[in-house]
């Protein structure tokens, strides 16, 4: 049977505002899964052209699924959304990369001709569900020395990265991190984040994190505007003494979730859908676990190679700021100033947060809307470090490019 | 003049051990820009199986939180209020608890004016008001909506209604007066009369909002979010709200006049709720809500120092909970597992039977006759009854061939039943056949397997007598029709064991019966008060009372129907047949009507004709009515009537054919469809001085169903 690929092309984002995990933690009484539900449906109601029973396929990423976030998520939330019974759903975990993973592996069906239109998306209840939360790592890893005991730590991987690039200091990471908080403030100011938020009723039983009954949670609690070096430096290195990691430059424990539609291209022209971004190539590569933060350098340098493209064709880039010092890494090999204007213009996740399998999505609807407000950008990426040493980078095609320079 | 605290100060010492609802005050910020808001959410601190309810204590809590809100409109700081409920819960109105221990009109007063005083004020806030019924509203849960200038409600919803009326009393914290004026008088009435009194229904969200009382509806996945964003585009004016003109014409004016008539075929003017409800709807065409509100609370007075309001709590509480945990029923760890039930017999009452125990416990249920014309014919019935649900849309095509497939016949009792659990018999009523039908069953079971009887009026001990294990035979006794009337008592014979008991009780539960435990006694419980009750009519009767007067003296108590009409609705000659029976129990009080046997005789179906719409004495029965010159007026009937039934109870209660008074009165309630404003009917008797004339004292303590001494 011939076969002819298909351009896939990112549909539309939206993601909750994210949280601060924990008790005082906005969404400390609210369900993963509601998370995922609400997004979803909000997505629907954004793009009333689409059909329900048209979606083929739901994709849900959580790293712990466990709880509420277990339960084939993909599946129960699709049904709980409201979804017909006959749209499918599964489960997906690439750890900080699951939503990135699940927009990859919807596309690659819609690309094989298996799909039209699928749902992507992740959540991550880190309050609910702490990291490492019911864990079992075989215990050959340590005697067979396979991996060094600090690469199940992230933390304790990022302070391996320092350890690897020297002249990449706490001084430059926390200069990175006020920036990344400046910037969100910035976007914030100018109405770009909001425009693809969900708003989330929330619940309040207890008094300790603020006034008790049901609220709305309409921003990103994280944010810290308003930070300054001063701030960042005194503060502790609790991944190592007298090391360089922070709460002030990584992101911190986060809730929330994130969901986007990607379709085949003359699927979503034909049901006039909105074509944001269009996939030029993708690909997850391993490295050494106990530095995984290098991981989006080989990951970009497979997605460029396979695009038959070079750094320079890349006008915007959405790099997730796991840490500060695995986004310095990645622009220090590539040569990229620590504040190169291309380089993540609304701020990170060191300024939103970083809910693990969330955030991929979050990274593409911020790059869709960059490439709609600079149409002479042709390409952007949008990168990842991963746990347990894995990157991932998808190189997305600007629709609106109007021929301009880059 | 009285503060509102200090009114809902006084009315929370009455009632120390309310379950106190907080109202939490919370601030957010509103999508689309549109500005600071309140949310109150009203929460007990309970999960959703203890609804939230008002108690005086807790309308304090809310009028606090108003206290907030009205300072932060007034100075601008917030742009609208708006009220909820926890998950699943929006509120379930006044605590009857509380109305329940009020003793002076003064304190229920205090109780509607305090409702009315703190609810009102959503109404002069400085800033618009919104009510998101998230979940299950009743009463004054639906009334403090009321009083906000718009409304969302969840399509989730599974219960809103105002069932005041139904309990006995009137919304009277603003629904009769608000809810017309804002969605006219004959929706008005069809929410505050008719659902009452058909059953207390429940309206649904979409309901909700189809009537215009809520604004918009959101389904439940995002009902908050949705609701808030709409109220955002609300206040922004993005979204305008029309409401259509209420009627204030003629319209108004036949619509309670429907409501009238309504109740009167309802409740016959016997409880005065509705009609108390129908005047405030009434008045309330001019739109002058203070004197609404002022006739609420006088309302609400008056009704919670009547009888009819005691009575109907009471009532409510048998229901849902003495029904729930019948007086008297063994453990029910020692149930043992029904897994197969076999029915003896083919004919109407068993095919019924078979299908309840099919639909309800999902186990094989197979019908033996004499024949297999009979069998053919009973599994047919089955079948078809299951067809007929599923054109209904009751149950989907995989559950109506999961029916079929369950219900199936045998002439052959051993293959039929030597793996059943539970047999129950449902033949002839003459005691030579059942105790024939019990000895073959048995020699065919296993050792544990219960045999019941569905039998009206034998004994179920000498039923049991010549078996083997009569320690495995109960009494099953339901009521007609089968899937209707919730009422099942459950005989314990002489030598009935626990566990056969207790199995009987899990079945019961399983098959959604209100069980009563009852002794053998003849005709137990329901058909023995409603044999003696019809028979003291039918007394009168035959002594010289017009018919027409023995059923108008019966009418003030607002039963379902006359007792004429239930007779013909029982049939004749089985009223006839269950009198000899106690006749023969009992000779000095149930008598034998010549007349009666001499309409059965005739092979008349009853004393009515309805040629002309309305029932009317068949001539061709009053030509066969030989009457004694004996004239009662209506309150000498109703004397002799009641006195019987009074007389009756008290022998039942001293026999313990029943625990309890209460008992009685759940089952004519579920059993005989005996109205709340009765209580079944011991409230009535006790209030009306009857149980003290005959009885010498009341039933029932005082505070009971009565206002506490």
């Amino acid at each position: 049977m011939p076969r002819t690929a298909r351009d896939v092309v990112f549909v539309d984002g939206v993601r909750t505002p994210f949280g601060k995990a924990g008790p005082k933690g906005i969404y400390h009484e609210t369900r993963a899964d509601d998370l995922v539900i609400k997004s979803i449906r909000e997505l629907l109601r954004r793009n009333p052209a689409l059909s329900p029973e048209l979606i083929d396929e739901v994709a849900i990423a959580a790293t712990t699924q466990i709880g509420d976030q277990g339960l084939t998520l993909g599946r129960t939330a699709a049904i709980l959304a409201g979804l017909p019974k006959s749209v499918p759903g599964f489960s997906i975990d690439r750890m900080c990369a699951g939503a990135m993973t699940a927009v990859t592996s919807v596309a690659g069906g819609i690309a094989f001709g298996a799909y039209d239109v699928a749902l992507a998306g992740g959540v991550e209840h880190m309050g609910r569900h702490p990291m490492g939360e019911g864990v079992d790592p075989n215990p050959r890893f340590v005697s067979e020395k396979l991996v060094d005991e600090s690469a199940l730590f992230m933390g304790m991987t990022a302070e391996n990265l320092h350890d690897r690039f020297p002249h990449l200091t706490r001084q430059r990471a926390d200069e990175y991190a006020v920036r990344s908080q400046e910037k969100a403030a910035k976007a914030y100011a100018n109405g770009r984040i909001q425009q693809d938020l969900v708003p989330i009723s929330v619940r309040r039983t207890s008094p300790e994190g603020g006034e008790t009954g049901w609220g709305l949670s309409t921003a990103d609690e994280p944010m810290r505007p308003g930070t300054t070096l001063e701030n960042l430096a005194g503060l502790k290195t609790p991944f190592r003494a007298h090391g360089n990691v922070t709460a002030g430059n990584s992101a911190g424990l986060n809730d929330g979730a994130t969901a986007s539609l990607v379709a085949a291209e003359d699927v979503a022209r034909e049901l006039g859908l909105p074509v944001r971004m269009r996939l030029v190539s993708y690909s997850f590569v391993g490295v050494e676990p106990e530095v995984m933060g290098i991981g989006p350098v080989p990951a970009t340098e497979k997605a460029l190679a396979k695009a038959g493209l070079s750094i320079s064709d890349i006008g915007l880039f959405e790099v997730n700021e796991a840490f500060a010092v695995q986004v310095l890494a990645f622009l220090d090999h590539y040569g990229i100033a620590d504040d190169d204007a291309r380089v993540n213009q609304y701020g990170g996740a060191i300024a939103f947060g970083h809910p693990l399998a969330s955030s991929g999505v979050r990274l593409m609807t911020q790059l869709a809307r960059q490439f709609e407000e600079q149409p002479h950008v042709r390409y952007g990426l949008t990168t990842m470090c991963v746990g347990f040493g894995m990157g991932g980078t998808v190189i997305w095609e600007n629709p609106h490019f109007d021929g301009g320079t880059k | 003049m009285t503060t509102t605290a200090e009114l809902l100060k006084g009315a929370a010492e009455l009632f120390p051990d309310e379950v106190v609802t907080q109202a939490h005050v919370r601030h957010l910020d509103l999508p689309l820009g549109a500005g600071r808001f309140a949310l109150i959410t009203l929460d007990n601190g309970l999960d959703h199986t203890k609804p939230t309810t008002f108690g005086p204590q807790s309308l304090a809590n809310l009028s606090a939180a108003l206290d907030q809100v009205e300072k932060e409109a007034a100075d601008g700081s917030v742009v609208g209020v708006g009220i909820t409920g926890k998950p699943f819960i929006f509120a379930v109105g006044a605590d009857l608890k509380g109305v329940e221990l009020l003793k002076r009109r003064e304190d229920a007063l205090a109780i509607g004016k305090g409702g009315h005083d703190v609810f009102r004020r959503l109404q002069s806030l400085a800033v618009p008001t919104f009510a998101y019924y998230n979940g299950a509203a009743m009463g004054g849960g639906v009334e403090v909506g009321l009083h906000c200038g718009y409304r969302t409600v969840s399509s989730a919803i599974p219960a809103f209604s105002l069932p005041e009326v139904f309990l006995g009393l009137v919304p009277g914290w603003g629904g009769c007066a608000l809810l017309p004026n804002l969605i006219g008088a004959e929706r008005a009435v069809s929410v505050i009369i008719e659902n009452s009194l058909n059953q207390n229904k429940q309206l649904k969200g979409g309901q909700v909002y189809d009537l215009g009382i809520a604004d918009a509806l959101f389904d439940g996945a995002d009902f908050l979010e949705q609701s808030l964003s709409w109220t955002a585009a609300v206040l922004k004016g993005e979204i305008q709200i029309v409401r259509p003109e209420v009627d204030r014409g003629a319209a108004w004016d036949e619509a309670v006049a429907k409501g009238r008539a309504f109740a009167d075929s309802k409740v016959h003017g016997a409880a005065p709720a509705a009609y108390r409800a129908l005047d405030i709807i009434a008045a309330a065409k001019d739109g002058d809500l203070s004197a609404g509100f002022d006739a609420e609370d006088e309302a609400l007075a008056d009704l919670i120092m009547g009888g009819e309001l005691r009575s109907g709590i009471y009532a409510f509480n048998l229901v849902q909970k003495r029904g729930k945990r019948p007086a008297g029923a063994p453990d029910k760890n020692l149930a043992r597992p029904v897994t197969k039930v076999g029915v003896v017999g083919a004919g109407l009452m068993a095919s019924q039977l078979a299908l309840l125990f099919a639909r309800r416990l999902e186990v094989p249920v197979v019908l033996t006759d004499i024949d297999q014309e009979r069998v053919d014919k009973g599994v047919g019935y089955v079948h078809g009854e299951i067809d007929k649900l599923l054109l209904k849309g009751r149950v989907n095509q995989d559950k109506a061939n999961r029916l079929k497939a369950l219900v199936s016949g045998s002439l052959d009792k051993a293959a039929a039943f030597g793996d059943a659990d539970f047999v129950i018999e449902a033949v002839f009523e003459e005691i030579g056949v059942k105790q024939q039908v019990f000895a073959e069953v048995e020699a065919v079971v296993k050792p544990g397997t219960i045999l019941a009887t569905n039998t009206s009026s034998l004994s179920v001990s000498e039923m049991a007598s010549k078996l083997e294990h009569p320690e495995r035979v109960v009494g099953f006794h339901f009521f007609n029709p089968v899937a209707v009337l919730p009422l099942l008592e459950i005989v314990r014979g002489e030598q009935t064991d626990d566990a056969s008991l207790a199995t009987a009780f899990a079945v019961a539960k399983k098959l959604k019966k209100t069980a009563v435990l009852t002794k053998d006694a003849p005709a137990f419980v329901v058909n023995r008060i409603l044999t003696r009750f019809m028979g003291e009519i039918q007394n009168v009767i035959d002594e010289g009372t017009p018919v027409a007067t023995a059923e108008k003296a019966i009418e003030p108590l607002g039963l379902p129907m006359s007792p004429l009409v239930l007779l013909e609705l029982v049939g004749p000659a089985i009223g006839l047949h269950v009198s000899e029976t106690l006749n023969r129990s009992f000779p000095d009080r149930f008598t034998v009507s010549p007349n009666l046997a001499a309409v059965v005789k005739a092979g008349k179906r009853g004393f009515y004709v309805y040629d002309s719409g309305k029932p009317e004495l068949d001539p061709e029965v009053a030509a066969l009515l030989v009457q004694g010159d004996s004239v009662l007026t209506e309150q000498q009937v109703r004397d002799r009537v009641l006195d019987a039934v009074a007389q009756e109870i008290g022998i039942m209660l001293e026999e313990g054919v029943v625990a309890e008074a209460q008992d009685i009165d759940l089952c004519l309630i579920t059993g005989a469809g005996w109205p709340f404003h009765l209580g079944g009917i011991t409230p009535y008797l006790d209030r009306e001085g009857v149980s003290e004339r005959v009885h010498g004292k009341p039933f029932l303590a005082a505070g009971v169903a009565s206002v506490p001494a």
